[in-house]
C-alpha cells in the first residue's frame, strides 16, 4: 500500500461528494439544455414550474406528444442552419490543414536551430498569443473592403491559420524538441538535404504530435466568433455567428428554440471530439505546461 | 541548421503572421490616428419676395459619400480619438477630479465613462476568475486523486467540454439556466423569495453570473494540469513528510503545493491571457447594458448598423495590447530568460 491510498474513511467520502458534485456542474448544464431542446418554449422557459420542462406538459399541449423537433426543424430547414454548418466545415478542414502545414514545417525550424534569432520568434510568437483576436480583426475590416474581399471563405480561413500559428509553433516546437536529434542528424549525415531528412526521418514519428496540436487548432477554427462574426457575410455565415444572430432575432420572431437546437447541434462534435481523444487532449493541455 | 534553410522552414509561418498579425498592429494604429469624415452639409437660402430669406441646412448625401470612398480612411485626427469622451476621457477626469464631492461620487462618474467601464469589468473578471477557477481546479484535482479509478474517466471527460465548448454557445447554455425563465434563475427567485430578482435588472447579479460562468468554463483547465502535475509529485517526500508527522493540511501545503509551483505559473499566465479577452458571454448574457469589455467595446463599434467606427475600435484596440503589453512582458522577459538558459 502506497501512501495516497491509505486515506480515512471521512476524506474519502468528502473526497468523493466534492468530485460527485463537480460531475453535476460540469455535465447537468448539457443534459438540462439537450432534454429541453426536444420541448416548446412556453416549457423549456416555463415561468410556472420547471417540471413542465421535464414532463413536457405544454409541448404535449401544442403538439401532441411530449417531445417535438419543431426547434431543430425551424433551425435546420427554416433558417438554413444547414448552410451554416457547411461553412463551418469548410472553414474548419482548410484552416487545420493549412496552419498544421505551416505550423509543422516552423515548429521543426525552431526545434532544430541553434541560433538566437529563434527566441525572438519564439517570444513574439508567444505576444501575440496574448492579444485578443478581436484587436486585430479592426485592423482587417478596412483593409478588407478596400482590397474587395471581405466576406468571403477565403479571407476568413487564411486570418484563422494566422492566428494560428502562435500556438501551434509552440506545440509542435515543444513536441519536437522531445524527438531525438540524432534521429534526423545520422539522416543529413547519410547525403540527405535537410527537407529529405525531415521527411523520411521525422514525417513518419511525428503524427502523435500533429494530432494533439490539429485538435487545438480545430477547436480554435469551430469556437471563433470574434473574426467569423465580423469578416464573413451573412450568407457566408459560420454555425456560431448564426446562433448570434438567432439572438437578436428573439425577440421578434419567437424562435429561441431554434438557437437552443442550434446549441446542442453545435455541440455535438465538441462532445465526439473529447469523445475519441480525450488522451490527446489531455496530452496536449499538459504538454504545454512542461514546455512554459 | 543553417540560416537559409531555417528561413525557407519558417517562411509559411512568418508570412502568415507578418501579414496578418504584424501588418494589422499598424493597420490600427494608423486607423486610430483618423476619424469617420462628417456628413457634407450644404447650407442654401431661399428667399421669398415678401418674406426675408431662410436658410436650410441638408446633408448632400452624394458628396458624402464620394468623400468617404476617396479617402476610406476618414480624416486625420491626430490623438484626439484617444482622449475623447468614449476613450480615456482626459478632459472629462480632470473636470470629475475636480467637481466631484467625495470619493464615491468621482469612482461612480468615472465608471460612467464607456472604457473606464469596461477596463473595470475586465480586471475584476481576470482578478476574480483567475485565482477562484485555479482553486476549485487545484480542489477538484485533489479530490479526483483520492477516488476510486472508476470515477476518474468520466470526471476528465466531463471536465474537458465546459472548457473546450464554444464560448458564446457554453455561455447562453448558462445563461438560459440563469435566466429568470430557467430552472436556476427560478430557483433563486425561489430561495429569495423575491419574483423580480433578474439577472437583466441588476448589475452585481449580472457581474457575479459572469464570473461564475468564467470559473465554470476555466476550473477544468486548472484541473488538468494540476492532475497531472500530482502525479509527478514525489512519493518519497511526501511518505518522508508523513512520517515526521506532517498533518494532511502541511503536506499539502509544504510538499505538494512547492512541487506544483512551475504549474501554477504556466496556468496562471494563460487564464490570465484568456479572461483578459472575455469577450462572447456579454453578448450571450445580453449584458452590455451592466458589464462590458474591452473586447466588447472593440465589437460594438464595428458591429453597428450604420457607419462602422474604425477610428474608435482602432483606438480601443491599441489601448488593449498597451494594458496587454503591460500585464505580459514581466512573463515575456522570464520565459525568454529561461529559453536562452539552457532549456531552449
Amino acid at each position: 500500500m502506497d501512501a495516497f491510498s491509505r486515506r480515512s474513511p471521512v476524506i474519502r467520502a468528502t473526497a468523493t461528494g466534492f468530485v460527485l458534485l463537480w460531475l453535476l456542474i460540469a455535465a447537468f448544464p448539457f443534459v438540462w439544455t439537450v432534454w429541453g431542446s426536444f420541448k416548446v418554449e412556453p416549457d423549456f422557459f416555463s415561468r410556472d414550474t420547471w417540471w413542465h420542462a421535464i414532463l413536457g406538459t405544454n409541448t404535449a399541449r401544442l403538439t401532441g406528444d411530449a417531445f417535438t423537433g419543431d426547434g431543430y426543424y425551424g433551425a435546420w430547414v427554416t433558417t438554413q442552419f444547414w448552410r451554416s454548418t457547411l461553412n463551418t466545415a469548410i472553414i474548419t478542414v482548410c484552416v487545420v490543414v493549412i496552419s498544421l502545414s505551416f505550423g509543422t514545417l516552423g515548429g521543426y525550424a525552431l526545434a532544430r536551430s541553434t541560433a538566437r534569432y529563434r527566441f525572438v520568434i519564439l517570444i513574439a510568437a508567444l505576444f501575440f498569443r496574448a492579444m485578443p483576436d478581436i484587436t486585430l480583426v479592426s485592423g482587417y475590416l478596412l483593409p478588407f473592403f478596400q482590397l474587395n474581399i471581405w466576406g468571403y471563405l477565403p479571407t476568413a480561413i487564411i486570418v484563422l491559420v494566422a492566428l494560428n500559428q502562435p500556438f501551434t509553433l509552440w506545440m509542435m516546437y515543444s513536441f519536437f524538441q522531445g524527438i531525438p536529434r540524432d534521429l534526423d542528424e545520422s539522416a543529413l549525415v547519410d547525403g540527405c538535404t535537410r527537407f529529405q531528412a525531415f521527411r523520411l526521418a521525422i514525417v513518419p514519428v511525428m503524427w502523435p504530435g500533429v494530432i494533439t496540436t490539429g485538435l487545438f487548432a480545430f477547436l480554435l477554427a469551430y469556437n471563433d466568433f470574434s473574426v467569423t462574426g465580423l469578416v464573413l457575410s451573412e450568407r457566408n455565415q459560420t454555425m456560431v455567428p448564426k446562433i448570434a444572430s438567432y439572438l437578436g432575432q428573439i425577440q421578434s420572431e419567437g424562435n429561441v428554440m431554434f438557437a437552443v437546437a442550434a446549441v446542442v447541434s453545435i455541440t455535438i462534435p465538441i462532445f465526439l471530439l473529447v469523445m475519441f481523444f480525450q488522451r490527446y487532449l489531455v496530452s496536449g493541455l499538459t504538454a504545454g505546461a512542461v514546455k512554459g | 541548421m543553417p540560416h537559409s534553410t531555417f528561413f525557407r522552414f519558417m517562411f509559411p509561418s512568418l508570412l502568415a503572421m507578418l501579414l496578418f498579425i504584424a501588418l494589422p498592429i499598424v493597420s490600427i494604429v494608423v486607423q486610430s490616428l483618423f476619424i469617420e469624415h462628417e456628413q457634407v452639409i450644404v447650407t442654401s437660402e431661399t428667399c421669398q419676395p415678401f418674406g426675408g430669406c431662410t436658410s436650410t441646412s441638408t446633408v448632400d448625401s452624394a458628396a458624402t459619400a464620394q468623400l468617404r470612398a476617396e479617402e476610406p480612411l476618414g480624416r486625420f485626427n491626430g490623438l484626439g480619438t484617444y482622449i475623447d469622451r468614449n476613450h480615456l476621457a482626459f478632459g472629462e477626469l480632470r473636470d470629475i477630479l475636480t467637481t466631484s464631492d467625495g470619493f464615491t461620487d468621482a469612482v461612480s462618474r468615472i465608471y460612467n465613462l464607456p472604457l473606464y467601464r469596461a477596463l473595470a469589468f475586465t480586471v475584476t473578471y481576470c482578478a476574480l476568475v483567475t485565482p477562484l477557477a485555479m482553486m476549485l481546479g487545484l480542489l477538484i484535482a485533489l479530490a479526483v486523486n483520492t477516488v476510486p479509478q472508476m470515477l476518474k474517466g468520466p470526471v476528465i471527460f466531463f471536465s474537458l467540454v465546459p472548457m473546450l465548448i464554444t464560448p458564446l454557445v457554453g455561455s447562453l447554455i448558462l445563461f438560459w439556466m440563469l435566466n429568470s425563465e430557467g430552472i436556476l434563475g427560478a430557483a433563486i427567485q425561489n430561495v429569495f423569495n423575491d419574483p423580480g430578482l433578474s439577472t437583466r435588472s441588476s448589475a452585481p447579479l449580472t457581474w457575479a453570473m459572469l464570473i461564475v460562468y468564467g470559473i465554470w468554463t476555466n476550473a477544468p483547465f486548472s484541473f488538468i494540469v494540476f492532475y497531472a502535475g500530482l502525479q509527478a509529485v514525489p512519493r518519497d517526500t511526501v511518505e518522508a513528510a508523513m512520517i515526521d508527522g506532517a498533518s494532511r493540511i502541511e503536506r499539502i501545503r509544504y510538499v505538494v503545493l512547492p512541487s506544483l509551483k512551475p504549474l501554477i505559473l504556466f496556468v496562471l499566465l494563460v487564464q490570465l491571457m484568456d479572461n483578459f479577452r472575455v469577450f462572447e458571454p456579454i453578448i450571450s448574457f445580453n449584458a452590455a447594458a451592466n458589464a462590458t469589455s474591452l473586447s466588447y467595446q472593440i465589437y460594438s463599434s464595428l458591429n453597428t448598423q450604420t457607419s462602422q467606427l474604425f477610428g474608435s475600435a482602432a483606438a480601443t484596440s491599441v489601448i488593449t495590447i498597451g494594458f496587454i503589453a503591460v500585464l505580459i512582458v514581466p512573463v515575456l522577459l522570464r520565459v525568454a530568460r529561461e529559453l536562452s538558459t539552457g532549456r531552449g
